[in-house]
Order: structure tokens, then C-alpha cells, then sequence
């Protein structure tokens, strides 16, 4: 599914990020990343779906060398990874609805497709009663459910999340987590990266840590491990 | 059809924008327009004159008939030489009462003691060859001299080649400034876009799927910007063939008819304005995709 052998990543200007990850992550896994700031752990995220490209070793995804991946494939590649961000990254402009159509429209799938699998997943993270409302006019937690909806919506076998709870309040994180879990369920593969020690608590799972560009703890229902 | 809506809304959305490009592409096209009519018409006059730049090399008067025949043989022989042909002293004198309208009656006299003499009037297979080919002419055996307009021929030539290359500058340059000021607009647009096409890319959107809209973007302002300069060209060409053409006698100037010569280069305009447009967008659009 995920596979990583002996990444490496140095940036342009110099910066280790990443100096050695070996890592083997299985179809439907549920996994937390964390680890200190700046640790690497954005960096780890990126790789997986091409918008950093290592400097060594190699990343299978789906039996697909990102690698070597040419870069007119690379959204074939994203088709199949769904990414949840920290900031939600909705465009203002658009509707809930119309927000989570985009990744259908972008991959030109048809108009009845598109509205049958859009209503499908806004009753998931219940938003259904609001698809007709601006991103203004959620509140945070609805408008991170608006991102996991588009995430989704074209049923990519893995969902990354960058911090998906890391601006919202425990009580609406506990409601996204529980959205995850249903995810998780249906057999989408999920990595999370995080630094809420309640939640990892809460919800256990595999958690791998990555201090220095290194994995240095790899456990199945683990803990945070870190102070918060 | 997505695509083609979207160019469509980021014409409007970009309002003043649009309109200062479209502006620009504007006046490149009235100029270009302008200047391309000035030159293609001067072009084709300098090709008529050039076409009727010929050599007439005067034939010795005591030259008999066999000599003369040897001459032919030996003009036509020499490169470059397109044909020779033969006009004696009476058919010069004849085509030169023509010439003179009333006043060649004068002339007339001339024919029972005609001064004139035979002639052959070589024409070359390119005009740029006259001056050598009559040089060579010259020194035959038996030919008195040779006429073909010495200085003016070749000074027609220079003055030809030049006003062609300095067209051609002026014409690229004035096309260089449009696609940079179109780019420009295009790059705002995209600015203004960037954060969508960062969640486009990332939802796996390829980037000829980002790129159509900018590219009919680009198109439209193009061809927007060439609806005046069509309009100016093919009035101001009309009054211009319908009045000045006629108060001008010379032989040689003769302006391109309106049909086809206006439509042509109507469609040039308008085929350079689209190219500018999409140039334009194409190059702004590229950077923005390396995501």
C-alpha cells in the first residue's frame, strides 16, 4: 500500500528534513504521525502524494513508483489520495456544494455522477441541510467537514490529514475524528499527523514518531508519548 | 464547454483589466494593420516595376542580318537571361509615337529616315540580375550600347530591401509589446487564482485541465482586441481605393484591389491578434503550474 525504503529528503537550501524512513503501511490502516515541530513530519505527509519529491530512496504507493513517476501522471496519483489540511483550504467563493463538486469537475466525471456521489458524502459528514451555504457561514468544524467531503468524494483509497483538529476546539475534533473512524471503516487507508496528545489517547491507534528526520517509535495502539 | 464558460467569466471578472489589454492588443493591431497594408502595397509595386525593369541593348547600325542573329544566340546563352527578342529600329520608333500620345506625331517624320537602332529587350529571369547581365551585354561584339534605367535599378532595389526589413522590425516589435502586456493580464488573473489552482492541482486536476481556460482567456482577448483594427482596415481601405487610387496616373502605382487584398489582410489581423492573445496567456500560465 504505502511502502518507504531508505527516504531521504535535503532541501534546495539545505535543510534535512527526512534522513532515512522505512516504513510499511497496509490497506485500511488507521495511522498517526507525530512528533516535534519541524521534525519532518509535513515533510513525510507531501512525499506521499508528489508535492515534494525525495531526494533518496524509494516510495511505493499503490504499487506505483512516486519516484519515478512522470510529472503528466502526477494527478492520476492524487486521484487516489484524498488531503484534509490544518486550514481547510475551501474556496471562499464557492458553495459547500459547489466546493466539493470541484475535485469531481476536475476530473470530469459527469454531472449525475457528480451530484449523486456530492449529496453521498455531505449526508456522511452531515452537511447535507447545508450545501447551499458559503464557508463563511460554518462554523470550523463544519467547514473541515466540508474539506474531509471533498477529500472523499471520489473515493481515493488513502486520506492524508495535515492537522486536520489543529484549530478546532476538543469537542468539534472528537465529532472530525469520528468522521475519520467511519472513513477508516469503509476500508480508506489513513495517515494523520498530528500534536493533539488527547486525541491519539482517545482514539488508538498505530502511531509512528519521527524525531530529526527519523522514525524513532513505531506501535500499534500506541500513545502520544510527548508532554502537550 | 467548462472550460470555454470559465475564459468567458474571467473576462468579466477581470474588468478593467480586460479592457486595458484588449486596449493594447488594439492599437498593435491598428498598427500592424496599418503597416502591413503600407508595406504589402509597396511591396507589390516595387514587384511590378521590378518586373518591368528590362535591358535593351542597341544593335550596332552596321550590323547585317547574320550578325544579328549571332547576337540573339549569343544574349540568350548568357545566365540568367530570361528571354531576348528581337525589335527592329521600326518597331521602336513606332512604340515610341505611342508613347508620346499627341506629341508623338512629331515623330512621325522620323519614318522615312528612321535614327533609331534595332534593338534586342532581354528581360532576366530575376530582376536582381539586370545590372550584371547588361554588363556582359555591353561587351558583346556588335552592341552599341545598353539601356536598362543604370542607377535608378539599383537603388530601387536597396531602397526595397530595406523598407521590407524595417517593416518586418517594426511589425514584430509592435507584436512582442501586445503579448507581454497580454501576459501581464493573464498573470493577475492568475494571481488572483492561485490558491484555486493550488486545490486544483492537489484534487488531481491535470494541467491542460487548468490551462484551457487561460488559453481561451488569452484567444478572446485577442480577438477582441482585433474587432476595431478589422473595422478601421477594411473602411479605411475602401475610401482609400475608392478616393485616392483615382487621382493617381502613374502606371506603376497601382494600389491592391479592395476584394480580395482588404479581406486577406483582415483575416491576417485577426489571425495575428489570436495568436498574441494565446501566446500571451500561455506564457504566464506555465510557471503557475510547476506545483
Amino acid at each position: 500500500m504505502i511502502l518507504m525504503k531508505d527516504v531521504h529528503k535535503t532541501y534546495a537550501n539545505g535543510v534535512v528534513a527526512l534522513s532515512g524512513i522505512n516504513v510499511d503501511i497496509k490497506q485500511g490502516e488507521f495511522v498517526y504521525i507525530v512528533g516535534p515541530s519541524g521534525a519532518g513530519k509535513s515533510t513525510f505527509i507531501r512525499l506521499m502524494f508528489r508535492e515534494v519529491k525525495p531526494s533518496n530512496g524509494t516510495i511505493r504507493i499503490n504499487d506505483i513508483n512516486v519516484n519515478d513517476l512522470k510529472e503528466r501522471k502526477v494527478p492520476y496519483l492524487r486521484r487516489n489520495i484524498g488531503v484534509v489540511y490544518q486550514d481547510f483550504k475551501l474556496l471562499p467563493k464557492l458553495s459547500v456544494y459547489e466546493n466539493v463538486a470541484f475535485a469531481l469537475e476536475v476530473i470530469e466525471e459527469s454531472p449525475a455522477v457528480i451530484r449523486k456521489r456530492v449529496m453521498e458524502v455531505l449526508d456522511l459528514v452531515g452537511l447535507k441541510n447545508k450545501a447551499r451555504f458559503l464557508p463563511d457561514e460554518l462554523s470550523g468544524g463544519e467547514q473541515q467537514r466540508v474539506s474531509i467531503a471533498r477529500a472523499i468524494v471520489n473515493h481515493p483509497k488513502i486520506v492524508i490529514a495535515d492537522e486536520p483538529t489543529g484549530n478546532l476546539d476538543p469537542e468539534t475534533s472528537r465529532e472530525i475524528m469520528k468522521i475519520f473512524e467511519e472513513i477508516n471503516d469503509r476500508g480508506t487507508t489513513i495517515l494523520m499527523a498530528t500534536h493533539s496528545k488527547e486525541i491519539v489517547n482517545t482514539f488508538r491507534k498505530r502511531v509512528i514518531a519521527i524525531e530529526d528526520g527519523l522514525i524513532v517509535r513505531d506501535e500499534h495502539r500506541g500513545d502520544y508519548g510527548y508532554e502537550s | 464547454m467548462r472550460h470555454i464558460r470559465e475564459g468567458f467569466k474571467n473576462i468579466g471578472r477581470n474588468g478593467w483589466m480586460t479592457i486595458a489589454s484588449v486596449g493594447a492588443v488594439t492599437t498593435t493591431l491598428i498598427l500592424v494593420g496599418a503597416f502591413l497594408a503600407l508595406m504589402l502595397n509597396l511591396n507589390e509595386m516595387a514587384d511590378n516595376i521590378e518586373d518591368d525593369v528590362q535591358i535593351d541593348a542597341m544593335i550596332e547600325q552596321t550590323a547585317d542580318e547574320e550578325q544579328i542573329q549571332n547576337l540573339g544566340n549569343e544574349i540568350e546563352k548568357i545566365n540568367g537571361v530570361q528571354s531576348a527578342v528581337f525589335s527592329s529600329k521600326d518597331d521602336q520608333l513606332n512604340s515610341l509615337i505611342d508613347s508620346m500620345g499627341e506629341n508623338g506625331q512629331a515623330w512621325q517624320m522620323f519614318e522615312q529616315d528612321n535614327p533609331l537602332n534595332h534593338v534586342f529587350v532581354v528581360k532576366t529571369a530575376d530582376p536582381q540580375d539586370t545590372a550584371p547581365v547588361a554588363k556582359q551585354i555591353n561587351e558583346l561584339q556588335g552592341i552599341q550600347s545598353v539601356n536598362y534605367g543604370q542607377g535608378v535599378v539599383e537603388k530601387l532595389f536597396e531602397f526595397n530591401s530595406y523598407a521590407r526589413t524595417i517593416g518586418l522590425v517594426l511589425i514584430l516589435g509592435l507584436v512582442f509589446t501586445a503579448i507581454f502586456l497580454i501576459s501581464n493580464t493573464i498573470k493577475i488573473t492568475i494571481m488572483a487564482r492561485s490558491k484555486e489552482i493550488g486545490i486544483m492541482k492537489l484534487v488531481g486536476a491535470t494541467n491542460g485541465f487548468i490551462r484551457w481556460p487561460f488559453f481561451i482567456e488569452g484567444l478572446l482577448l485577442g480577438v477582441l482586441g482585433s474587432i476595431i483594427p478589422v473595422a478601421i482596415i477594411l473602411t479605411g481601405y475602401y475610401y482609400l481605393v475608392n478616393n485616392i487610387s483615382q487621382h493617381i496616373n502613374y502606371s506603376f502605382i497601382e494600389i491592391l484591389p479592395f476584394n480580395p487584398f482588404a479581406f486577406q489582410l483582415a483575416l491576417i489581423i485577426v489571425a495575428i491578434g489570436a495568436l498574441i492573445g494565446v501566446w500571451g496567456s500561455v506564457m504566464s500560465v506555465r510557471k503557475f503550474l510547476k506545483v
